[in-house]
């Protein structure tokens, strides 16, 4: 990469002026060149930043080393896709496009991200008339369609018919055989990003807490961290290990309550019913922390609002040793099952080269041989100094997704229960000043779905002037798609349950 | 296969009972829940209004003056302004009651017990026994989404009271809406609401569905149900995310299957204050 990239790393803050500013094609030579040696790109995204055009800026990420590049572009209307050679970039160039109007030339399947012109009248987005991104709502949108002898399509949502959030599936099939799935995201759009921008302020906290009402700690963790590093904050040791076993909480009553649905979803109601009552257990843990069942008002700039005793914290590892025993028996009767484990084994299969080039995270990456975990490969806060052993699986099917969740399960028990009879002594909290300006930090970390990037950039008042959120469905999403095709559309629900990916969190 | 089932009856007598004990018996929360916040604006000094500077959602109205009133519709139940009060002028409490008939009656002062009130004598008839539900979450992050679930689940057990949520509008009752009403799903919501057989009920649940949450005034959103005046909502539950209890509590006094105004709340005693 050379001097023609930035180099960075998770959590520490750049002067946003050093970011190299390079042609488009030798931008696009290095992010090419970086992925084809196994690279990522963890954000990309457009500022509007002056001087004429749109300033695209990516983060490249190398796992190996645990560090970051940094590099930006100027773009006018429209610039050469590198989705046909990269096909991981393919949510980022639409996004780009959506959100200013860039048009990635000879993308494959160009559509609109979350159809974010209709849902702002008179917003920046300025596409011409026509393109398919000014559709007034999602869904209103010419779909891949196949055409034959009984070949028939299916529509599914947005409103579904179980109490989830809104997005729209639109099948190809001839009989119960699915050719192709395509999904329309977008319902969920709330301006996340709009409303972070001249922060921060009262209001971020609340905002990012609600990017995604399941992963509270892991979106609101990621922001912190870039907010630290921006003021030069450090927060004290327990306030470290008191975030760290909210991370793991949080992806301990997901993963519970995932193999119970996924139970659910194959008619095995023991581990169902059971599970959903454990799932409790972790969030009632959460709640014990901070009066909250999802772990809001828990993180503070600077640390933590509340302390733990060292009595309550040994009767909430108590506690919850005893949920965690029970939901591995409860889980083991579904993994014991062969009525079960007949829907489950072989199904839903995203191969390792899918996983890869469609730049899959978390446990969907995982569960398909792909080792990427942002604990280990790019640490931050204690998980520099305490490690949590990554789980894979080769054979990326439901089974696969559904038994990850299980040994992700015990390695953050442990985790927890460690940490919880042993927590650092001293403060909770230190007090965080205002962001420096000028800066820009990438800051990433491993919620229970993936890996979650958020990008703040700190204009000359030290206020946002971008501030870019990626979910780890922004990239998974597609991996469900993948996982449909060949199969039995009776298969989806089981199938989307294996991902259980976030709507609002794509959709920001 | 008796291995199986054996195993299978081994793990549900593990178990033991989940159902909570409510409402026959006390609500067990943690010590540190947030409910009911009790404001007393005869502590605040003049001019102080550090409440209002410290809330995320613009909930506190009059702030340090005699009328200092919080909108629950509006208020994420974080403890910001509780921790910025220097008097102590606004607490949360433990009363999960906060359901309410009226948005108005969501602007709260002091701290009488919120409970809602009943329906009409023909909408008990009809509901009252059996009340078929189906959800619309309308920008909703998947919290309250998740309280709804939890609310049918074992341990709470809504279908005890005859409450289920069920898999098309055409089968339903009522909606309950949660989320800010984002522009994208206002017209998928006003088509299941049509799709409703009438008479129907709307239930607005969480901050964002009462009042657009964190999300009030940002553009591609409605600022929830007030902001979609189609729909003439019957009950409003408050919270980031609502307790599954403040949901079925709202619901069961909305049924006239709840009355009375006892307080019965036990602390878990696991974490304390």
């Amino acid at each position: 990469m050379g001097n023609r990239v930035l180099e960075a790393w998770n959590g520490i803050a750049v002067d946003a002026r050093e970011i190299p500013e390079l042609p488009v094609g030798d931008f696009q030579q290095i992010v090419s060149d970086v992925v084809a040696a196994g690279g990522r790109v963890t954000s990309m995204f457009g500022t509007g930043a002056g001087g004429g055009g749109v300033l695209v800026l990516a983060a490249l990420a190398d796992d190996r080393e645990g560090r970051l590049g940094l590099l930006s572009t100027r773009v006018e209307r429209a610039w050469p896709s590198l989705v046909p050679e990269c096909p991981s970039l393919q949510g980022f160039e639409r996004e780009i496009w959506e959100q200013h109007g860039v048009r990635p030339e000879g993308h494959p399947w160009l559509k609109p991200l979350r159809f974010e012109r209709g849902a702002s009248p008179g917003g920046e987005a300025s596409l011409p008339e026509g393109d398919a991104a000014s559709s007034p709502i999602p869904g209103a949108y010419p779909f891949f369609a196949m055409s034959g002898e009984e070949v028939h399509e299916v529509a599914v949502g947005p409103v579904h018919a179980g109490v989830i959030e809104p997005g729209h599936f639109r099948f190809q099939c001839h009989g119960e055989h699915v050719f192709h799935l395509e999904i329309v995201l977008g319902y969920q759009h709330r301006g996340v990003e709009a409303l972070l921008e001249g922060g921060p302020d009262r209001r971020t906290i609340a905002v990012v807490e609600s990017i995604a009402g399941d992963t509270v700690v892991g979106h609101l963790l990621a922001h912190l961290d870039a907010r630290e590093a921006l003021a030069g904050c450090q927060p004290p040791p327990r306030a470290l290990a008191l975030r760290a076993v909210a991370l793991e909480l949080e992806r301990l009553a997901n993963h519970v309550g995932d193999l119970g649905m996924l139970a659910g979803d194959v008619g095995f109601l023991p581990t169902a019913s059971a599970c959903g009552a454990l799932r409790a257990e972790f969030l009632n843990a959460l709640a014990e922390l901070c009066g909250n069942r999802f772990g809001r008002g828990l993180l503070v700039p600077g640390g933590v609002r509340f302390d733990v005793t060292a009595d309550g914290a040994q009767r909430l590892a108590d506690g919850l040793e005893r949920a965690w025993a029970r939901a591995e028996k409860a889980s083991d009767l579904f993994f014991g099952s062969p009525s079960a484990r007949n829907r489950t084994d072989g199904t839903g299969v995203v191969t390792r080269e899918q996983a890869l080039a469609l730049g899959l995270v978390g446990p969907a990456a995982r569960a398909s041989g792909v080792s990427r975990d942002v604990r280990r490969d790019h640490p931050s806060g204690l998980f520099w100094f305490r490690h949590i052993p990554v789980v894979t699986s080769d054979r990326g099917d439901v089974f696969a997704r559904a038994w990850l969740r299980r040994l992700e399960g015990e390695r953050s028990i442990e985790f927890v229960l460690r940490e919880l009879r042993k927590l650092p002594g001293g403060a909770t909290r230190v007090a965080c000043g205002e962001p420096a300006p000028g800066k820009l930090v990438v800051s990433m970390v491993e919620g229970w779905r993936g890996e979650i990037t958020h990008v703040a950039v700190t204009g000359e008042s030290g206020r946002f002037t971008r501030y870019k959120v990626k979910d780890p469905s922004f990239h998974d999403w597609f991996g469900l798609a993948m996982a449909l095709r060949g199969e039995q559309i009776s298969d989806f629900p089981l199938c989307n349950k294996s991902f259980d990916l976030s709507y609002c969190g794509h959709d920001l | 296969m008796l291995d199986d089932i054996l195993r299978i009856l081994r793990l549900r007598a593990g178990m033991g009972r989940q159902t909570v004990a409510w409402p026959d018996g006390p609500v067990r929360l943690p010590e540190r829940y947030r409910g009911r916040p009790a404001v007393d604006p005869s502590r605040c000094t003049d001019g102080c209004a550090a409440c209002a500077e410290a809330c995320p959602a613009g909930a506190i109205l009059d702030a340090g003056k005699s009328t200092m009133r919080v909108d629950l519709g509006r208020c994420t139940f974080c403890p910001a302004c509780e921790e910025a009060c220097p008097a102590g002028a606004i607490a949360f409490g433990k009363d999960y009651r906060l359901a309410a008939r009226t948005r108005e009656e969501l602007v709260v002062s002091g701290d009488a017990p919120l409970l809602a009130a009943a329906l009409d004598e023909r909408a008990r008839r009809l509901f009252g026994r059996s009340l078929r539900l189906r959800q619309v979450s309308a920008g909703g992050c998947n919290g309250c989404e998740a309280e709804l679930n939890a609310s049918g689940n074992v341990q709470f057990d809504s279908s005890r009271f005859g409450v289920q949520f069920v898999a098309s509008p055409r089968h339903a009752d009522g909606l309950v809406v949660t989320g800010p009403v984002t522009e994208g799903m206002r017209l998928a919501l006003l088509k299941t609401w049509e799709a409703t057989p009438a008479p129907r009920l709307v239930v607005a649940v969480g901050a964002c569905a009462c009042s657009g949450g964190p999300f009030r005034g940002s553009p591609p959103q409605h600022d929830g149900l007030p902001g979609v005046p189609e729909l003439s909502v019957d009950l409003w539950i408050p919270g980031c995310p609502p307790h599954p209890i403040t949901f079925l509590d709202g619901l069961l006094r909305l049924l006239g299957r709840l009355e009375g105004g006892e307080l019965r709340v036990e602390t878990t005693g696991v974490v304390d204050r």
